[in-house]
């Protein structure tokens, strides 16, 4: 070897040496830093067919929680991320590991679509870190895909199909139409209101199934008419909730005295859809931004900084980033078990809830409200949509613990 | 006579000059490999190399023997599932041999899938691809061992050899690396072996290969079950790194996402479809976190309709030109 070579040799294997300590210390540093900082993930769909009711919104939300505690706890910074996970199960995943293996994330807030949300609720129970559930609905999540690692915070299949079929029974609404999106929500949803209209002394005349999307529901609506009952149910979603709306008003089932019960609804699609279309339609929420002086004035903050009201979806991550924020500065640490002990003792009052509670299963229980569209003439402001017919307490609005099939509940 | 000898003698030394040269860049590119997770994160890079051999499968059928399947990602998903379902719950299992068994079963279904399809040429064996490959979905919607629209998850990485603990994102890399570097060197062979030399002939003029003798059906159906092993044991490590197998590597999105990726990196070039890879794989990885993510799509379509504009023959096809032209 010349000694221009040995030379040469000597640099590069000090050069790799030198790239592996700093790689190294890279490391350690980062780990100190992550008990320095409490840092938080929003992963939501921020451009798909979900984006109104979470998406750009949400993360509003969250900021205006982080802003609320002055950016820190206690004297750690609190650093948020956000990112697009396209209701991509691949996606999603990946950008949560990605963001716990090298940014050191301590939550992740928002997860959308249920595929989603239990990759990354897998994931985080795996690498022992936190996440809050608030936009995907899949009552599974706190049931056999229940982690001691997430909580689910805003509502749930069951609770809105189940509870809107109790409530609405319970008001004098006997027979049933059910109409529902031909997958795996949909099933879920028909189940559900089917077993709890029947539990409760209505009755279901009639099921008819729609492909997933569809435009044209003139055929499905003549069906739900021609059966006569009082009660339209709709299991589905987004745009299929939309035209199935639309055409039942064109068809004149409104006004010949059938109701349209929607099993999922959220303040955004009823503002796209109007209220001449939509007036009568009943469904279950988990909040609603005119229900008290908090949840008025949390409202009108929001409105000022994004021109929109909230969804019962956005309060709730406002809410429950508050709730994991003093839980971190209570305990004094991120870690999930001791923050996720310590939300289970705490019962949550706040503009979202009253005396809300997580259950040992990760699902936070409170109460759930059966809403009515107002007709055109009753509403006096540009969202003033919906007007409270009944509340569902929280211990009925949820899956019972007794029929829980969670690892973490001794059945 | 002795300039005949003079002259093939030159083109033989050219030869031998761009075969060192080609078994040099290989080379770099395998220490490139072997040095890129001290520089990027190990699970980015897998994902790269995944799908960077997803595309060099379809490559192997679209570049090589001019069959464009549409259905590409029933394989994928086929490996994915079967390997996952394999982890998850028979966890004695290896990830080895998990691997393998997604293999071949994404083979057998591309045995299958293949016997029909190759009756057919052109726009019509596409659209049967497609149409197998959307039975296949259906099924792995409404079977219970997929866990239909929900997914698998959970999925272990396991021991490898019973030894190597995969949990750790660096023994995982250089374990997706190998196979990477396995499935390329099995593409790289069946091109360059006269089977190979027949299914070019075969892309060029079939009538032709097959007054020449050759039975062409069993030419292009061996391609498209080797085609298919491939995309399956992308789709089959793919499961393992990330732990999950969802309806998402089943939909016809993915089959249209393969042919992107390889169009853009160069079809019918060795290293084209993980050019391709990376670049739609990094376009989704870096706008998913920017400001400009809802513009991920329409970005794409940009650089696609760009590529196909101004290099027709893709990233790698354009560079070749580029290296013949000035480096003799």
């Amino acid at each position: 070897m010349s000694a221009t070579q040995s030379l040469r040799a000597s640099r590069l294997a000090k050069a790799v040496a030198i790239g592996l300590f700093a790689g190294l210390a890279a490391t350690t540093a980062q780990a100190n830093i992550s008990d320095n900082e409490v840092r938080i993930g929003y992963l939501d769909d921020l451009s798909g067919p979900y984006s109104d009711l979470a998406g750009p919104g949400g993360y509003e939300a969250i900021r205006m929680a982080v802003e609320d505690f002055d950016n820190k706890v206690g004297d750690k910074k609190i650093v948020l991320f956000q990112a697009d996970h396209k209701n991509n199960a691949d996606l999603g995943a990946n950008t949560a590991r990605e963001w716990i293996d090298r940014r050191g994330v301590d939550l992740i807030a928002g997860l959308n679509a249920s595929p989603v949300a239990i990759a990354v609720s897998r994931l985080v129970e795996e690498k022992n870190r936190f996440a809050i559930v608030s936009t995907a609905a899949a009552a599974s999540l706190t049931n056999e895909y229940c982690t001691p690692n997430h909580i689910h915070y805003v509502y749930d299949t069951y609770s809105v199909s189940n509870g809107a079929a109790k409530a609405i029974v319970a008001n004098g609404g006997k027979t049933w139409y059910l109409l529902s999106a031909d997958y795996a929500f949909g099933h879920a949803m028909e189940e559900q209101v089917s077993k709890a209209v029947a539990e409760n002394g209505g009755q279901v005349l009639g099921k008819a199934r729609h492909p997933f999307p569809t435009s044209d529901f003139s055929s499905y609506v003549l069906q739900a008419q021609a059966s006569g009952a009082q009660i339209v149910g709709l299991a589905s979603a987004g745009s299929d909730l939309v035209n199935a709306i639309s055409t039942a008003q064109q068809f004149g089932l409104m006004d010949a005295g059938q109701t349209m019960a929607s099993l999922m609804v959220f303040i955004t699609d009823i503002k796209s859809i109007g209220l001449q279309t939509a007036q009568g339609t009943q469904f279950v929420s988990g909040w609603y931004w005119d229900m008290n002086d908090e949840s008025r004035a949390w409202a009108k903050r929001y409105h000022e900084r994004t021109g929109n009201m909230p969804t019962m979806v956005q309060a709730g991550m406002y809410s429950s980033t508050t709730q994991y924020l003093k839980a971190v500065e209570a305990t004094g640490s991120d870690d999930p078990k001791a923050v996720r002990e310590h939300m289970i003792k705490t019962p949550i009052n706040d503009m979202f809830a009253k005396d809300g509670r997580v259950r040992e299963d990760g699902r936070m229980v409170h109460d759930m409200y059966l809403m009515q569209v107002k007709a055109p003439a009753d509403s006096t402001s540009e969202w003033d949509l919906f007007e409270t017919k009944s509340v569902i307490p929280g211990d009925e609005a949820f899956l019972p613990l007794s029929e829980s099939k969670c690892k973490l509940v001794n059945n | 006579m002795n300039a005949k000898t003079l002259s093939l003698s030159l083109t033989e030394q050219r030869e031998a000059r761009q075969r060192r040269r080609t078994g040099y860049m290989y080379l770099a590119l395998i220490a490139i490999g072997l040095a890129a997770p001290w520089f990027a994160y190990p699970v980015f890079l897998m994902k790269l190399l995944c799908f960077g051999l997803f595309a060099c499968s379809f490559n192997l059928l679209l570049g090589y023997t001019g069959l464009l399947s549409f259905g590409h990602a029933a394989f994928l998903a086929m490996g994915g599932y079967c390997t996952g379902y394999l982890m998850s719950e028979h966890s004695g299992i290896g990830p080895e041999l998990a691997i393998l068994a997604g293999t071949l079963a994404a083979a057998a279904v591309g045995a299958v899938f293949g016997a029909i399809a190759i009756r057919r040429q052109g726009i019509y064996f596409a659209m049967i691809t497609l149409a197998l490959s959307q039975m296949l979905y259906f099924l792995f919607l409404k079977s219970p061992f997929t866990g239909g629209e929900d997914g698998l998850h959970g999925i272990s990485r396991g021991k490898l050899l019973g030894m190597i603990d995969l949990s750790d994102n660096l023994a995982m890399y250089y374990f997706v690396l190998a196979i990477t570097v396995a499935g390329f060197a099995l593409v790289l062979r069946v091109v360059h072996s006269p089977f190979g030399q027949i299914l070019k002939a075969i892309r060029e003029n079939e009538p032709r290969a097959t007054s020449l003798g050759y039975d062409v059906n069993r030419y292009k159906w061996l391609a498209f079950v080797i085609s298919s092993a491939i995309a399956g044991l992308a789709g089959s490590t793919k499961a393992v790194v990330f732990q999950l197998a969802t309806l998402t590597d089943a939909h016809w999105h993915m089959s249209g996402e393969v042919v992107l990726m390889t169009l853009l990196g160069g079809v019918g070039t060795l290293l084209g479809p993980f050019v391709g890879a990376g670049i739609v794989v990094s376009l989704q990885h870096l706008l998913s976190q920017s400001p400009l993510g809802t513009w991920g799509g329409p970005i794409l379509g940009l650089i696609f309709v760009i590529c196909v504009l101004c290099f027709r023959s893709g990233v790698v096809g354009w560079l070749k030109v580029l290296v013949s032209r000035n480096f003799r």
